[in-house]
């Protein structure tokens, strides 16, 4: 056996589906059908899971930090509200194809400035790509709405068969589609030569160069496939709530994203979907106790994740999980977070 | 031509405000590589205590500053020790996450005890209005905002360049395991810079009620303009964050007075343009750190 075939042995086995994932999607599911009267916080999730995910891509597969994430999403947003305001493109599907193609152009556009220099620069561009999206947003209201939002956005039936119902079922299902379909995409892709290659350059950008991957092609790559997800996450949120104001580009909202990626953890895809739920429901109970004053509350768990350390935090979490797959599956645990970041 | 000057003398206030404001970030993110998001916390800290003091407790507003510069420290070192101290070695998205959490807490933690609206500072009388000089109107508040920052960024300059603290700052930047081996405190030099600058926040934060505002929000709103000063001014000496805030200053002032619609939109340009063309600022060393 060449060591190529063994890379590549390695790398299906790796790609498998476990039954552990397959449980997972048959729990989302299962949400689904449980808690009919909760569409609409449901629906919540899946888009900032799937908003998560596009994050995910950059930041635990290639160790890009970025500060402003929530610029594609904004993209995306606003392309999904007008393309539906003015009638252009009438039907979702194909609006949200077409909105996650615009914040892709622009992803591919803005790549270039990201992939050079180090952390800090990268944290400074991106912040200041999406602040400037939002004063752009803010200076070109005749067509944004200014900080009233587009308002008026009539949602056509998804493929002329589906109209979005008041429950927001409809829009649950439709947003369940897209996260499982793209969800599938990045997970092929992950798996990848090109995802293995993207883990080399995380783990360490030099060496990686020097075994002759181009780094900077890569990241541009990645860069911009995850401004497409992220823009067809804000797509969504135009989609089911139609509603698009300023505040989808706000600094808030990009930390706010940063934190569900970490509560789930990095690098393994499920982590954005996971640390979505994880999220809204501590903001549903932060917001319960203290309306006015909850973001003391995410603040403090932020500081408190941080201290404790990440890595840490996610080996607690494991351990229940692993625990009762050595007791029942008579095996070692086989459950465990890649957590390594960048340089 | 007089409005030419007014906004440069606006402009020269404002970027001194932020020089004062931002040049605690300097030493944090610039020479101890820390990202501290929350610097503006700090600033704001300094504000409402001079804010309670001068409206409340009936302080002059000349003894108030001070205290904002002592109280904002006194939080910054006990920050510094508990918090901060353990964090230097980490990765720069934990340092993100955490000085974002802290930014969070303290937004919430303002707007609960002094209310969300936007807080004035009572000036004394000597401070108000306008001084007429050879036709230019010179607003006394600003006059002594540059005179202030202008002899404390004086008094940093030659504190940094001639005092033994100084020496042992920029060696313990320079390489701390050799500083310590010399037997200089490295934590403690870092504990006491971090202090100071912290001090200095406040004291800023203070001063810019009138010009910038002062409501809860203030740390996230001018997060941006700290990081702009010091990424863009570069880290090596305090002059570069020094002209960057002169600049920003001075094109934030102009930008809003002969474009008034593009809002902000001039400054990000331009940092992002600077950033791509220097990645380590304007004034910076060339090898990265």
């Amino acid at each position: 056996m060449t060591a190529q075939d063994d890379v590549g042995y390695h790398a299906r086995q790796q790609a498998r589906w476990r039954l552990s994932e397959v449980a997972f999607w048959v729990l989302v599911l299962a949400c689904a059908l449980l808690f009919p009267s909760r569409y609409l916080i449901m629906t919540d999730i899946l888009r900032l899971a799937l908003f998560a995910l596009s994050l995910d891509l950059i930041l635990g597969y290639a160790g890009v930090v970025s500060l402003g994430h929530a610029a594609f999403f904004g993209i995306g947003a606003y392309s999904a509200g007008l393309l539906a305001l003015h009638g252009i493109v009438p039907e979702p599907v194909l609006a949200l194809f077409v909105a996650g193609l615009i914040a892709t152009v622009v992803g591919f556009l803005t790549s270039f400035l990201v992939i050079r220099g180090v952390d800090l620069t990268r944290l400074m561009v991106t912040l200041g790509i999406a602040l400037l999206l939002e004063a752009l947003a803010e200076r070109f209201s005749n067509i944004t709405g200014g900080s009233d939002g587009l308002q008026g956005i009539e949602m056509q039936p998804i493929l002329g068969l589906f109209a979005f119902d008041m429950f927001g079922k409809v829009g649950f299902f439709y947003c369940l589609t897209v996260l499982f379909i793209l969800f599938l995409l990045a997970r092929r892709i992950v798996h990848s030569p090109f995802g293995l290659s993207l883990r080399a350059i995380r783990n360490n950008p030099l060496r990686a160069a020097a075994i002759g991957i181009p780094v900077n092609r890569r990241l541009i790559a990645i860069y911009t496939l995850s401004a497409f997800y992220a823009g067809i996450a804000g797509a969504l949120f135009t989609q089911t709530t139609a509603l698009a104001s300023l505040d989808v580009f706000s600094f808030e909202k990009s930390a706010d994203l940063m934190l569900v990626l970490v509560i789930g953890g990095t690098g393994y895809l499920y982590g954005g979907l996971i640390g979505a739920v994880v999220f809204k429901m501590l903001q549903e109970i932060f917001q319960t106790i203290t309306p006015q004053y909850w973001l003391f509350w995410i603040g403090l768990v932020l500081v408190v994740i941080v201290l404790v350390g990440r890595p840490r935090m996610h080996r607690w979490a494991l351990w229940l999980p692993n625990l009762v797959i050595r007791r029942f599956a008579g095996r070692k645990a086989v459950v465990a977070v890649p957590e390594r970041d960048g340089p | 031509m007089t409005t030419l000057f007014t906004i440069l003398f606006d402009g020269v206030a404002y970027g001194m405000l932020l020089f004062v404001l931002a040049c605690g970030l300097a030493v944090t993110l610039g020479l101890m590589n820390f990202v501290n998001l929350a610097h503006g916390a700090f600033a704001m800290t300094g504000g409402y205590v001079c804010a309670v003091l001068v409206n409340q407790s009936g302080w002059p507003f000349f003894a108030a500053l001070p205290l904002a510069f002592v109280v904002s420290a006194a939080i910054g070192v006990a920050l510094e020790r508990s918090l901060y101290r353990h964090l230097y070695t980490r990765s720069h998205l934990d340092q993100v996450l955490f000085s974002v959490g802290l930014v969070f807490m303290s937004v919430a933690a303002v707007d609960y005890i002094m209310g969300s609206s936007r807080i004035f500072i009572r000036l004394p009388a000597a401070l108000e209005g306008q001084i007429d000089f050879f036709g230019v109107g010179i607003g006394r508040y600003r006059l002594m905002i540059i005179v202030i920052c202008g002899l404390l960024t004086l008094a940093l300059q030659l504190v940094l360049a001639r005092t033994r603290f100084g020496s042992r700052l920029r060696a313990a930047v320079d390489d701390p395991r050799a500083a310590s081996g010399l037997g200089i405190n490295v934590p403690q030099v870092f504990a006491f810079t971090f202090a100071f600058g912290c001090g200095l926040a406040g004291l800023g934060g203070a001063l810019s009620a009138e010009i910038l505002g002062l409501d809860p929000y203030f740390p996230l709103k001018f997060m941006i303009y700290f990081l702009i000063v010091v990424t863009v001014g570069g880290s090596s000496s305090i002059t570069g964050p020094f002209m960057a805030s002169l600049l920003l200053g001075i094109g934030d002032v102009a930008g809003k007075y002969y474009v008034p619609k593009m809002g902000p939109f001039v400054i990000y340009t331009i940092m992002i343009v600077i950033l791509i063309w220097r990645p380590n600022g304007l004034f910076g060393r060339t090898a990265a750190r």
